[in-house]
């Protein structure tokens, strides 16, 4: 073995070594920024065990929406990716979206999927639930960008 | 609340096995060189070891792949680089010189499948690790024992100047590197049930109007008291195992300090135990020694050169000279930036390099470049720990995720700090890397149970079976 040739192979070992970190590195940002530009494929694999428990749910229209975001209020920007499961809305410590809103109620609303239509429904909250101008009387279906207004919150659903 | 925008779940388990198998070819290589570079020939022995070393590895993954499918997926292939590369350094250091009496690698492969059996036997029967909340103090009165074993006369036995072995007859083993995990036991139940006595109970001290410091009760400081007098009393005077010491008495503080946000536990704890050591300097004569090898670790009495080899007053009939430090230093300095390259230096000065010191070889042969491979790993290690510590939803969980952290953190700063000399030399070994069954079996204790708690912080909630949101989900 000729030194040049033992040096070379020194030198590829630590590359080959540094690769490795370059490699557990890439593997951690997946933990803080989600997987990268594989739409396709990993966010149809991890989508998969949601869908499964709702088959009945009638899929693949276009205008349907895919999460509940917070427009307007202390959460703006927060967003919610609606699944099969209802969301409760409320002040209360196990509501699925607790808003820290004075003029919101412990239990103060409920947006579910009713046979792929997203529907709000007011849970007898003392300052009401606003759909547009109008307060909530009975449980109303919304379409995606209709404001829904709870105190000082407005939130919307999106595609 | 639950994060609303957080990441979809992922198990990435084919990532780890891209890992699991760059780790096993990043060993072979290690080994490839060392053969080339020493006797100009592949090793022999490449390719059982690739079968055995790279078979043990892809079948920790597919165990995992089976039993905690959601666990996290640089785990394995970063304990199976350190372990790997141990190996292609003991054979390095043994089987290719041809001197097999210090240790071998072929022995260290023995233990690490013995390691990887009982890493899959945690994984396996510890489905819930919190159920080890339940019996702190029993867990506490075990790591007692296990540290006090040593001591007994006939069982303990002194090996280069530490207390710190036991003798099996057939093999030794040194009870420490178990009695710190269950310490962290304990301190994760306790801290569980005492954190907010210990965190909000105070006494402010004030100079003017300024506050200085919130002093805990008198009483609330008794379990730094034990857990003081312990390290102090028993490790540092009775049995010189400074090393061991430094360790839990660190890791007691930074669990504390987690639990409790409180700086003025860590200011406290640490003036204590370097006031315990300052009070101790004149009359402990083996501290003494330990202190003087390490701030006159040049002196030629303390490194025993062959003009002081009669001289009673000089340490060569002690256990602690400076011999083994100060040739570890020159090793490294030796290695310079890219190394001599894996075979091409010259450990063997260094006395009994196979156990703290294969640093020192590391950094002899593969540089400062190489050497920061093994501490990004370690550290990759550690902060995969943390996460999962804040990935976790319960107390304890978080607790021990990051009391184990913390462990392995600090065991690589008390090896790596004594071997360079930042701290002074102590009896500890580097996590997954150094040669003995009893250091190994512990680090890839410590992986199974993170593991174990990666699979269940990261696992997705269980689904309820009716969608009216009053149905509530218990998991198992």
């Amino acid at each position: 073995m000729s030194d040049l040739t033992l040096m070379l192979i020194k030198i590829t070992f630590l590359g080959v070594l540094w690769l490795f970190v370059i490699m557990a590195v890439g593997v951690i940002r997946t933990d803080l920024l989600g997987p990268v530009k594989s739409k396709s494929g990993r966010s149809k694999r991890s989508a998969e065990p949601r869908r499964a428990p709702a088959p009945k749910a009638p899929r693949g229209r276009r205008n349907e929406p895919r999460a509940l975001v917070v427009t307007k209020g202390p959460l703006t920007g927060t967003t919610l990716n609606l699944s099969s499961q209802p969301i409760v809305i409320g002040r209360a410590k196990d509501a699925t979206l607790v808003i820290n809103d004075d003029y919101a109620s412990g239990r103060h609303a409920r947006i579910f999927s009713d046979n792929g239509r997203w529907v709000v429904e007011d849970l007898g909250s003392t300052n009401g639930t606003y759909l547009g101008q109008q307060r909530l009387t009975r449980p109303q279906p919304i379409t995606v960008g209709q404001p829904i207004r709870i105190g000082k919150t407005v939130l919307e659903l999106r595609k | 609340m639950e994060a609303p925008t957080a990441l979809p779940p992922v198990k990435r388990r084919n990532a780890e096995l891209v890992m699991t198998l760059f780790a096993i070819a990043i060993t072979l290589f290690a080994m490839i060189e060392a053969g080339l570079t020493r006797n100009g020939e592949m090793p022999p022995s490449l390719f059982l070891y690739g079968m055995l070393f790279g078979g043990l590895a892809v079948l920790a993954h597919f165990f995992i792949r089976f039993f905690a499918p959601w666990s996290d997926p640089l785990l394995l292939p970063l304990a199976t680089l350190l372990n790997g590369l141990g190996i292609a350094m003991l054979w390095r250091l043994y089987e290719a010189t041809g001197d097999t009496s210090g240790g071998s690698a072929m022995n260290q492969l023995i233990l690490t499948a013995a390691s990887m059996a009982v890493f899959a036997g945690i994984v396996f029967f510890l489905k819930e690790p919190r159920t080890l909340q339940r019996y702190p103090y029993l867990m506490a009165i075990g790591a007692v024992f296990l540290l006090l074993l040593p001591l007994i006369p006939g069982l303990g036995q002194t090996i280069n100047g530490a207390r710190q072995w036991i003798s099996l007859g057939f093999t030794s083993l040194q009870p420490s590197e178990f009695a710190k995990i269950a310490l962290v036991i304990f301190l994760s139940g306790y801290m569980v049930t005492k954190r907010d006595v210990l965190a909000l109970a105070s006494r402010q001290i004030k100079v003017g109007r300024f506050k200085v410091l919130d002093l805990p009760r008198m009483r609330d400081t008794a379990p730094m008291a034990v857990m003081w007098g312990f390290c102090i009393i028993v490790l540092v005077i009775l049995m010189n195992d400074l090393g061991t010491s430094l360790l839990l008495f660190g890791t007691f503080l930074a669990m504390i300090y987690v639990a409790t946000q409180r700086s003025s536990w860590i200011i406290i704890g640490l003036a204590a135990f370097f006031g315990a050591c300052a009070a101790l300097y004149p009359f402990v004569p083996h501290f003494r020694v330990r202190m003087v090898t390490w701030l006159d670790a040049f002196r030629p009495d303390v490194y025993c050169t062959d003009q002081y080899l009669n001289d009673p007053e000089a340490f060569c009939q002690t256990a602690g000279n400076s011999q083994q430090l100060v040739q570890g230093l020159f090793a490294m300095a030796e290695g310079g930036m890219t190394g001599a390259g894996m075979g091409g230096g010259k450990p063997a000065y260094v006395p009994e390099v196979q156990n703290d010191f294969i640093f020192s070889a590391f950094g002899e042969e593969l540089g400062l470049t190489g050497v920061m491979v093994m501490l990004m790993a370690l550290a990759l290690l550690v902060e995969r720990g943390m996460r999962i510590a804040l990935a976790s939803k319960e107390l304890f969980i978080k607790m021990f995720a990051s009391g184990i952290s913390f462990l392995l953190a600090f065991q690589t700063f008390v090896v790596i700090g004594g071997v360079t000399r930042v701290i002074p030399m102590t009896g500890a070994t580097i996590p997954f890397v150094a040669k003995g069954g009893s250091a190994l079996l512990s680090s890839w204790v410590m992986l199974a149970l993170l593991m174990r708690m990666s699979n269940n912080a990261r696992k997705p909630a269980p689904q309820a079976i009716q969608d009216e949101g009053a149905t509530q989900v218990i998991s198992r």
